[in-house]
This record gives C-alpha cells, structure tokens and sequence, in this order.
C-alpha cells in the first residue's frame, strides 16, 4: 500500500529512527517523565491550597495576613524552595516535551540536560535571594 | 486448518467509524499550548511576588490589594487561575487513568478533580472580579495607601 509506506517515511522524519515507545522506558526519558508527573501532582494539590489562601482576601485583611504571615515563616520558606524547584523543572521539562513532539525527539537526552542545566542556573538566581528575604525578616 | 497470521509491526490505522470531536487529542494540544502561556504567566508570577522587593517577606493584604485593583494584573491572574486548573486537573486526570485499575474509582477520582477544578475557577473569579480593597470598619494600617484618599 503506497498511501503507508508514505506515512511510515514522513514519521521516520519527524521523530528517531528507533521502535515507537521506547523515548519514555529507561534512562533519561523515563526519569523525566517520573519527576514531571511527581511534580505535576505536587504542584496540583499547592494550587488547590493556593487559591483558597488567596481567597481570604474576600473575607478580610486580618484573615488574609493570618493566614499569609505562615508563609513567611523559615519551614515554609524551605517549602517555597521546594515549590520553585518543582515548579522550574515541570516548566522547563514541559517545553521539553513540546520540542520532542513538534521538532524531533532525536536530542530529548541532550534536552533532559539542558532541562538540569537551566533549573541549575534558575535555581541558583532564585534561592539566595529568596532565603535572604525569607531568614532576615 | 488455515490459519490467517497478520502481518508483524502493521502501521496503526484509526478505525474510520469514530466519527466527531477527538477530545483526547483536543486535550493533548490545550497541555501543550496553555502549558507554553503558564510559564510566562507563572515565572512573571513568581518574579513579582518573590523576587522583587523583599519577596515573600513583603506579601499582605495590602500588596494584594494593589495587585487586584490594576486591571493588568487582573487579567494576568484570572488567565493564570483558569488555564493552571485546567492543566492541572487534566494532568491528574491522565494520572487517574493510568493508576486507577477499578472503573468506580477512576469515576470517583475523576469526578473529585473535576468538581475541585470547577469550584475554585468559580470561586478564583468571583474573588477576582468582586473584590474590595478598602473594606468598611478594617484597620487602616491594613490597607493600600490609596484607601486613605477616599
């Protein structure tokens, strides 16, 4: 059947030249697809407690700076390094995946690299300060 | 005895009986497109909040306050609330999907995040758009600077 063969090649072209199904089994493609769904439900659930703090704002300013002022304390400052952390890497993973979808996922182990390397650079940029701002205050 | 042995590796051919909208393939382009806008929407986010000024430190009523009346501020974040649930409550749906083997618990689970996901978009606007900077009776050392001209 010409009309196949056709689709097989145009597949070929856009994507590696191994088995489908294997970019997610083994090594840095499964590893990032693990930490993308652990941060992925992380984040989730913050999001659901982070609209509801949000929401005191409705209810009034003393509730609000109540409940806030519990974020300025030292754990929850370790806890918003831990956020950032997972935020950081879902983000930078996420455009990962895009380019393994729509450009080719040939380089998604040098991207996994890339991924690590930006969070790196994102992190650093972010913690001291955030620390400073949280531990002198 | 003839048996009939179909050919090994056939390329994947959608049946063409299924007719209508593909939400499976709609939802897999809405993680791709809102997950590109939330980045920028999410590390502006993060900068203004955590990063500027003091950060977290700096965080009360009245910082809010000033955000939430500045019509910027209040598209970025109800854009922020609507395509963020959204994505998130897909995600676990996907997540549901995967790890939930009974057909009553993924039902359950799913129906969970989707009553989660609907009440707090509902509940995230209506904060948005009804809010009150300088409500009656409240300490003025509370509120943003601009309540004490009124």
């Amino acid at each position: 059947m010409p009309e196949q063969a056709a689709t097989l090649t145009s597949q070929q072209k856009t994507t590696s030249r191994r088995p489908a199904g294997t970019l997610y089994r083994g090594r840095e493609g499964m590893w990032s697809w693990v930490l993308h769904r652990i941060t992925g439900v992380a984040i989730f659930f913050f999001l659901l407690v982070h609209i509801l703090d949000t929401a005191l704002v409705r209810v009034s300013p003393e509730a609000y700076n109540a409940v806030i002022s519990s974020y300025q304390t030292p754990i929850m400052g370790l806890g918003e390094v831990a956020l950032v952390a997972a935020i950081v890497f879902h983000a930078f993973n996420g455009l990962r995946i895009i380019l393994i979808d729509f450009w080719n996922a040939k380089y998604q182990k040098a991207m996994f690299y890339v991924v690590i390397a930006l969070w790196v650079v994102t992190m650093l940029a972010f913690v001291p300060r955030h620390l400073i701002n949280v531990f002198s205050h | 005895m003839t048996t009939t042995i179909e050919a090994p590796r056939s390329p994947y051919a959608r049946s063409p009986k299924k007719r209508g909208v593909n939400w499976e393939k709609w939802g897999w382009i809405y993680m791709r497109v809102s997950g590109v806008v939330l980045v920028v929407l999410i590390f502006g986010h993060l900068f203004v909040n955590l990063m500027v000024g003091e950060g977290v430190s700096a965080l009360n009523f009245a910082f809010v306050a000033g955000k939430l009346t500045t019509p910027f501020w209040m598209v970025w974040d109800v854009l922020m609330l609507w395509l963020a649930l959204i994505h998130g409550g897909n995600g676990m749906r996907t997540l549901v999907n995967d790890y939930a083997t009974q057909r009553l618990t993924r039902g359950i689970l799913k129906s969970a995040i989707l009553a989660a996901v609907v009440i707090l978009i509902v509940l995230g606007t209506l904060v948005v758009f009804t809010f009150d900077p300088c409500p009656a009776g409240s300490p003025a050392d509370l509120l943003p600077s601009f309540c004490s001209a009124i």
